[in-house]
């Protein structure tokens, strides 16, 4: 890593960027579930935005590319619980597994 | 007919983006368990769930706009707002939560803007979910550097005798612009001034309409 220049990938100030695309989106169901689980789990003290901040950090330059922001919100928030002790991965795993079996869209999964 | 928790609809009365037949992602799978598991091990409820997010869909830059409309009228509350912006925000009965939020002026030679370089910090609890735009590489990486060009490229062009402050946010400290009142609004009241207040006036990428 020679070419290392003391900032992680998320520090991106300062860095050259292209124009500021002025995208802008209605924020899905899915995303406002993701939004208020991080806010009710850290006022309940399980984690605090730093730990939110720190497992995003973790997970490199390509998930910024690669994923969208709630898609690594969740991503994060789920790795502070199972720190925390909230759930196992064993239980997180089946938990996946029953949700992914009832159906192929979002609505069926989520039952609403 | 009432709705219910499958059909649940936002403070506006309209239902949310119709993404529930798209299919379902890999992060959604993994949002619904969690949030199931969460509710099972009695952490949560979904009642609580769906509160949060009707309290965060209820906040907007209507919120703010109120905040910048009193400060343009109101002298001691500008002294109160810019001296601690949380308590003066609480005082308009506005749930500002933990966050130390910090009110900066617009003034004939001083231009703020806000930003976030490290993640996504945004005065969210004054002007609701930040815009996607406002997270991107873009805006996070050149704001800092060459702020007066990323302003030209939302229409904002000002003059070089206004210095621009950039001001960087982190996780406990948010920042929220108060724009410069404009001219030829003398004797408005707050509100009719408030409707003058954009959100991107109130992050600093934007002025406050001309009336």
């Amino acid at each position: 890593m020679t070419d290392f220049d003391g900032k992680r990938w998320h520090d991106m100030g300062g860095a050259d960027a292209g124009p500021v695309v002025p995208a802008e989106h209605d924020f899905a169901l899915w995303e406002k579930r993701v939004d208020a689980l991080m806010v009710l789990c850290s006022t309940k003290g399980l984690f605090t935005v730093d730990g939110l901040r720190r497992a995003i950090e973790d997970m490199g330059p390509d998930v910024f590319e690669n994923t969208t922001y709630y898609d690594r919100w969740i991503a994060a928030v789920n790795q502070n619980l199972i720190e925390a002790g909230t759930y196992t991965l064993g239980e997180l795993g089946a938990k996946m597994d029953e949700v992914a079996a009832r159906g192929d869209t979002y609505g069926q999964a989520a039952r609403g | 007919m009432p709705h219910d928790h499958s059909d649940h609809l936002s403070p506006s009365g309209h239902p949310y983006r119709a993404d529930n037949d798209e299919p379902l992602s890999y992060w959604q799978t993994m949002e619904i368990a969690v949030r199931e598991l969460l509710i099972e091990k009695g952490v949560s409820t979904a009642a609580e769930i769906n509160a949060q997010i009707d309290a965060m869909d209820a906040r907007s830059p209507a919120d703010g706009a109120q905040v910048v409309a009193r400060a343009w009228t109101d002298p001691a509350f500008r002294e109160r707002l810019l001296a601690n912006g949380s308590d003066a925000c609480r005082e308009m009965d506005f749930d500002i939560g933990a966050l130390q939020l910090i009110a900066v002026e617009n003034t004939r030679d001083t231009h703020n803007v806000i930003v976030c370089t490290l993640c996504s910090c945004y005065p969210r609890n004054l002007l609701g979910l930040a815009p996607d735009w406002y997270k991107s590489r873009e805006y996070r990486s050149r704001t800092v550097k060459e702020p007066r060009k990323v302003l030209s490229e939302f229409g904002v062009t000002l003059p070089d005798t206004v210095q621009i402050r950039v001001h960087d946010s982190t996780a406990d400290m948010r920042y929220v612009v108060i724009p410069a009142r404009p001219d030829g609004t003398d004797g408005w009241s707050a509100e009719a001034l408030a409707k003058l207040v954009t959100r991107d006036s109130m992050i600093g990428t934007g002025l406050a309409k001309t009336p």
